[in-house]
């Protein structure tokens, strides 16, 4: 897909996101239209994955899984769904709830424990290696999750073994359920920090579509390392009262939010 | 004679020259699992993770879910409380086939403390969905499971001792099957239900009590879960007292899933859960604690002829 097209789809998406939050009544806002370019690129651009099953496909796997409602949006555009399927989410005996679940075809992993997502990654990452596939796998990470003890621990275990097959990307968005990162729990200096866990680290703009397409493009970054991008977002991207703004990590619009979001991201 | 450790060690090389699927994965616990064979004979079929039990079970799922045979060891103590979440998520909820295995578990580790002690592993594992517990008693019972464990495709958590443990024979239970109690020895007048290490002294409080002219049998529960509700429902239609042995707490292990069960069931036989009371547990030995605690031949007597008085 074209530098263009993938654009028309972050566009598509963004307002999908908003739709299926706004009917549910419930959604982790900010953190969907954060990653929302990410996933754009990774499903249209990077990830080779011909049906959900097919053992031979790229994994991802979303450990930042309360942003799931982005991933439903991306998933039922790559044909997995009806998009109309979502239309339950939440509701009394929907597959669709708040976190990613394997029922959901093209979903790897049951996440939303934080910290879970890049050790499974990591193991898949060594299992491919055994093989001697040339699969890659992939993880989205959420700041506030970094500070998670268990990432750190797949972070020296994926170095040591060497797994450039594995990309982690950080989505960086400085917000998270109570405030700013660096009043919560400090990140910084966190590029620093990765690299001396013996990755490979690019830091990136998690909105512009193509320079992700370029990062994701010269993966690995380096041979024998595990790459790592930390992909700068803005949380609540695409609607100006929802940007920067901690409370909308899970708002949900009111009718006239809705109305505004939908006439921004037109 | 044999340590189940040591059982589980030799079955696991068998498997893994038959199948290279087959992956130890550890936690800087290979000497402590009886694996450093197994690394020098299989390399490529072991990986070593550090010390970082939440990784430990995190990569095993990345793994399970990529076709291999992923058996996860560290002793049980930190395995099943360290991990805990990871169990959970990443090996139940998902669904993902991990082996995860609990070496040194109960008070195997004795002197060194509640540290490294694992009385808890039932009573957190029972009330997760998609997990089997399997606690064998003796070197026939871990083969079976640890074989069990490399054929099927579901989780399961398997935990032992490392202690040398008697044959307790297969003359009336021949088979081992996951979910189904075996009988090791036959009574009449009462059922001692026990579990991995604690069924080798039952054996013996039924020699003292034969001397009494008591008859008492003996069931190795080897599976605490799914729980062998057949064999419960036929103990409680015949009314004997039961006591039930596990090296594990009082609370929420072998003997309240029996008793929650047969009372359900409306069986209101004499009953009593012997395991490790609501306290710091006394120092010493495996043997010294089993006893302090009355988890010995005589401990069982007594509190069999205690049941039976009353």
């Amino acid at each position: 897909m074209n530098i263009e097209a993938l654009k028309a789809k972050s566009k598509q998406y963004r307002k999908q996101i908003i739709e299926v939050i706004y009917q549910a009544k419930a959604g982790h806002t900010g953190g969907c239209l954060s990653i929302i370019d990410l996933l754009n690129v990774l499903y249209n651009h990077v990830l080779r994955i011909s049906t959900p099953t097919d053992p031979m496909r790229d994994r991802f796997i979303q450990s930042k899984g309360h942003a799931v409602e982005a991933l439903y949006v991306v998933l039922a555009d790559q044909g997995f769904f009806p998009f109309d399927d979502l239309k339950s989410m939440g509701k009394y005996q929907s597959p669709y709830i708040g976190h990613p679940t394997k029922k959901i075809p093209g979903m790897e992993q049951n996440t939303g424990g934080l910290g879970h997502g890049l050790s499974i990654c990591a193991g898949n990452a060594l299992a491919a290696k055994k093989d001697q596939s040339d699969l890659k796998v992939f993880t989205i990470l959420g700041d506030g999750e970094m500070a998670e003890g268990s990432n750190w621990e797949a972070m020296m275990f994926a170095a040591h073994y060497q797994l450039d097959n594995l990309c982690a990307i950080l989505d960086y968005n400085k917000l998270q359920i109570s405030g700013p990162n660096a009043k919560v729990m400090g990140l910084e200096p966190i590029k620093q920090k990765i690299e001396s866990f013996g990755w490979s680290v690019k830091e990136v703009d998690g909105h512009d579509i193509e320079e992700l397409v370029e990062s994701f493009d010269a993966l690995p970054f380096e041979s024998g390392k595990p790459s790592f991008i930390i992909a700068h977002t803005v949380k609540g991207k695409g609607v100006s009262y929802m940007e920067n703004v901690a409370k909308w990590h899970h708002g949900v619009p009111d009718p006239a939010q809705f109305e505004q979001a939908l006439a921004e991201l037109a | 004679m044999k340590a189940n450790l040591e059982v589980f060690s030799e079955t696991l090389q068998a498997l893994a020259a038959q199948d290279r699927q087959v992956i130890a994965v550890t936690s800087d616990s290979r000497g402590s699992g009886k694996l450093v064979p197994f690394g020098e004979k299989f390399p490529d079929q072991i990986v070593e993770i550090g010390i970082a039990e939440q990784n430990l079970v995190g990569v095993a799922a990345g793994l399970a879910a990529m076709g291999k045979k992923a058996f996860a060891v560290s002793p049980a103590c930190f395995l099943t409380a360290r991990s805990l979440e990871q169990i959970k998520n990443d090996v139940a909820y998902s669904d993902n086939p991990v082996r995860l295995i609990g070496i040194s578990a109960g008070v195997s580790y004795g002197a060194l403390g509640s540290t490294h002690h694992s009385l808890h592993d039932f009573a957190a594992l029972r009330a997760i969905h998609n997990l089997p517990i399997v606690v064998p008693a003796d070197a026939f019972e871990t083969e079976q499971a640890i074989r069990y464990a490399s054929a099927t495709d579901k989780p399961i958590y398997i935990r032992f001792g490392k202690k040398n443990m008697p044959d307790l024979g297969q003359s009336l239970s021949p088979n081992f099957e996951i979910g189904k109690g075996r009988i090791i020895r036959a009574g009449a007048d009462l059922s001692l239900i026990a579990t991995g290490e604690t069924v080798w002294p039952c054996v013996q409080a039924v020699e003292l009590l034969a001397e009494q002219g008591i008859s008492a049998q003996v069931i190795s529960m080897h599976t605490i879960k799914p729980l062998d509700t057949d064999l419960l429902a036929s103990l409680g239609a015949a009314g004997k007292p039961i006591i039930t042995v596990e090296e594990h707490s009082v609370h929420g292990g072998l003997g309240e899933a029996v008793g929650s069960y047969l009372f359900q069931q409306g069986f209101f036989v004499p009953f009593q859960i012997m395991g490790f009371p609501d306290e710091y547990t006394v120092t010493g030995s495996q043997t010294e604690i089993f006893d302090h605690y009355g988890l010995s031949g005589a401990g069982i007597q007594g509190v069999a002829l205690n049941l039976l008085n009353r």
